[in-house]
């Protein structure tokens, strides 16, 4: 048996003819497949809807966390490093205003100024005073340049037109990055001049380097050009190319999703920095940041799946037990519909044969009375009696009578029995009268049937009809199983001590183990074609356990079957039919 | 010995008649209970066969009217239909003294006949 045949339910072959004559009211098979699906889809859809809801809601929300902690992290660390340019180029505002030209233009002023610089912010590299013709008048620093002319520089046009410049990371003479700030100190007399420092970005790259980014993220500034102005981990170095987008200018932070080089989804966020030619970016890898999200995905797809198998399993369970039962109730009304038609048809049977037995019993009186007469006369009137022929015909007409007698008492005595009543019923003498009826296709057929009693065996209390309705049922069985020639076996005897055992024994073609099985099962037969509705063994087991009795079953292909029935000496209990 | 017998089919009742009168009894037949209470107005008889089933008046109906006339009248049922059991009870309420089934053995009935004379 293999394990689909293991578990599928009984119904499941059952197929239900459209129009047929079967009686089922359904065709369970559909009835399950539609039970199964409208209870799983009822309860599997909407857990999917809202999974996938959820899976939705919470993947949109982990996004926009993510977007909004680097929007405020873009945000906080632009303020710092716009608070860097503002204090270093208030702190040069604050030089031009508090000294005059000259004041800084004397020897070792502008060195102590430096000094004082370094000692407080760091990262001063040198300090130059640029005088109203664009000629540098006083430096101090690593070069030479004092005497320099800046006149027709880019960089001195546009802080005497703004009165400050900051400018992009440049490498310079020592080929250190750094950044030059220039202030402008405008004077009534048109004379306006210049302090112009140099810082290198060592401290801009402290205050970057120094920022914690969430997934493997980069902060780094780059100019309007995308010339990375600071390091970056990932995206180039220093004055090097970057290799993401420059992003269009915003007045606020922006964040938005992008691919890298390598075209991993990446989430940048930049910021202009006011007053400054850079822009801020904080570059983090998506992937990093949704593993997280990746993990409770997966925990939300688990229990989606536990979900849906125990539920497809629990529906699969119900539908089938519920149509199961419906199922065999169905069979059972079917076996019940049968069994009354069944028993209409004995008690018509039972009415027509105590009808012909009344219609044959009044002749059969009359026969008997005259052939009767017809003896008296040759017995008692000599002129009669000569002839000893005519008492030996008489004798022939009385004994015929005698057997016709026989034959209307039984048929009689089976029409009574269609009423249930319960009586003391001798086995053998059952039996015996039960197997009057098929003696004669037992002679037609050879068959031997031999019945045994033994001696012990008590009268039992029981229902007459139904015991001879069983046997005659169950020799019927073994006459159809047997060839020409058989051996019924029907054995009488003690079992228990308050039970008797009948077992019908035959020689004929056995029942398969297959079959065995199944023959207790109503309309289960294996002489449909040859008109057997398959119901005279589960009827005659109705009738045994009516009466008590358990029915057992031995069979082997070829050797035989045996019927063994025990009945109980008293049918206790209440009346079958007030079940 | 009287016997009436008392049975609606004329053949059966006139030939049981006969056998019985071979055998030294003397038996009156009649075919319904009307004849049968009529009879019994000019003679009581020791014994009466009765058929249980006849049109008109039953067995019981006519043994209950009978014994207003005669009561040492003694009764033997007997019936065509169905077995002994059938009426048995019948029969004990009604008071016979047997019950039996036709086709009658006439043997058993002499014998019946000389019990329940006997008693």
């Amino acid at each position: 048996m293999s394990l689909i045949d293991r578990f599928k339910p009984e119904f499941w072959e059952y197929r239900h003819v459209e129009g047929g004559t079967d009686e089922h009211l359904f065709d369970f098979r559909r009835m399950w497949k539609l039970a199964a699906f409208l209870t799983a889809s009822v309860a599997v859809i909407p857990l999917i809807i809202l999974a996938a809801v959820d899976y939705h809601v919470m993947q949109r929300s982990i996004e926009a966390e993510n977007l909004f902690r680097t929007a405020r992290l873009v945000s906080n660390t632009q303020r710092t490093i716009f608070f860097h340019f503002a204090e270093r180029r208030s702190t040069l505002e604050f030089i031009v205003k508090e000294n005059s030209f000259e004041s800084l233009n004397r020897p070792g002023a502008l060195g102590q100024i430096l000094k004082n610089l370094k000692n407080s912010f760091g990262g001063f590299t040198d300090l130059g005073l640029i005088g109203p013709l664009g000629r540098q008048r006083g430096y101090v620093g690593p070069f030479k340049l004092a005497g320099k002319d800046y006149s027709d520089q880019n960089w001195y046009k546009a802080v005497l037109e703004n009165g400050v410049y900051i400018s992009d990371v440049f490498l310079g003479f020592r080929h250190v990055p750094h950044i030059v700030i220039a202030v402008k100190r405008s004077h009534p007399n048109g004379l306006d001049y210049v302090l112009r420092a140099t810082l290198d970005i060592t401290k801009l790259d402290d205050l970057l380097s120094n920022i914690e980014v969430a997934g493997r993220g980069d902060a780094f500034m780059i100019n309007s050009q995308g010339t990375l102005q600071t390091p970056s981990h990932y995206h180039g170095k220093v004055l090097e190319k970057v290799t993401l987008p420059v992003p269009k200018y915003a007045p606020q932070t922006e964040v938005f999703e992008e691919n890298d080089i390598n075209g991993a989804p990446v989430i940048i966020g930049y910021r202009y920095i006011t007053d400054t030619p850079f822009i801020l970016m904080v570059v983090k890898h998506k992937k990093e940041l949704m593993k997280s999200w990746y993990k409770t995905r997966m925990k939300l797809i688990a229990f989606l799946g536990i979900s849906i198998t125990i539920i497809l399993v629990v529906v699969v369970g119900m539908a089938t037990y519920l149509v199961n039962k419906s199922y065999t109730a169905d069979q059972k009304r079917i076996m019940t519909l049968h069994q009354v038609e069944y028993t209409n048809k004995m008690a018509s049977v039972g009415r027509l044969a105590a009808g012909v037995a009344h219609e044959v019993n009044n002749p059969l009186a009359i026969i008997n009375a005259k052939a009767g007469l017809i003896k008296d006369l040759i017995t008692f009137k000599k002129e009669y009696g000569e002839d000893p022929k005519l008492l030996g015909l008489v004798n022939s007409i009385l004994a015929s009578v005698k057997r016709a007698g026989i034959i209307t008492k039984r048929l009689l005595s089976f029409s009574r029995n269609m009423e249930v009543s319960i009586e003391s019923v001798n086995l053998k003498e059952l039996v015996e009268e039960v197997l009057s009826f098929l003696i004669k296709e037992a002679e037609y057929r050879s068959i031997r049937i031999s019945l045994e009693a033994s001696g012990d065996v008590p009268q039992i209390e029981s229902d007459r009809g139904k015991l001879q309705e069983i046997f005659l049922n169950l020799i019927n069985n073994a006459f159809a199983a047997m060839s020409n020639s058989g051996n019924l076996d029907i054995k009488v005897k003690k079992a228990e001590t308050d039970k008797v055992l009948v077992t019908v024994a035959d020689d004929g073609c056995g029942i398969s183990e297959q079959d065995l099985k199944r023959i207790f099962e109503p309309f289960f037969s294996t002489k449909t074609k040859k008109g057997g509705t398959g119901l005279g063994l589960s009827l005659t087991q109705n009738f045994v356990r009516e009466i008590k009795g358990i029915m057992d079953v031995e069979s082997e292909v070829d050797k035989g079957t045996t019927f063994a029935i025990t009945l109980p000496l008293k049918m206790e209990g209440k009346d079958w039919r007030d079940k | 010995m009287k016997v009436l017998l008392i049975d609606d089919e004329e053949e059966l009742i006139s030939t049981l008649a006969e056998r019985l009168s071979f055998r030294g009894i003397d038996a009156d037949w009649v075919t319904n209970g009307e004849e049968a209470l009529k009879k019994a107005e000019l003679q009581c008889y020791d014994l009466a066969l009765v058929d249980v089933r006849m049109p008109k008046m039953s067995g019981f109906a006519l043994k209950k009217r009978m014994a207003e006339k005669c009561p040492d009248l003694k009764f033997i049922f007997m019936t065509g239909h169905g077995s002994e059991d059938d009426y048995k009870e019948g029969a004990a309420e009604a008071g016979a003294a047997y019950y039996l089934v036709k086709p009658l053995n006439i043997e058993l009935l002499i014998k019946k006949i000389n019990k329940v004379i006997k008693k």
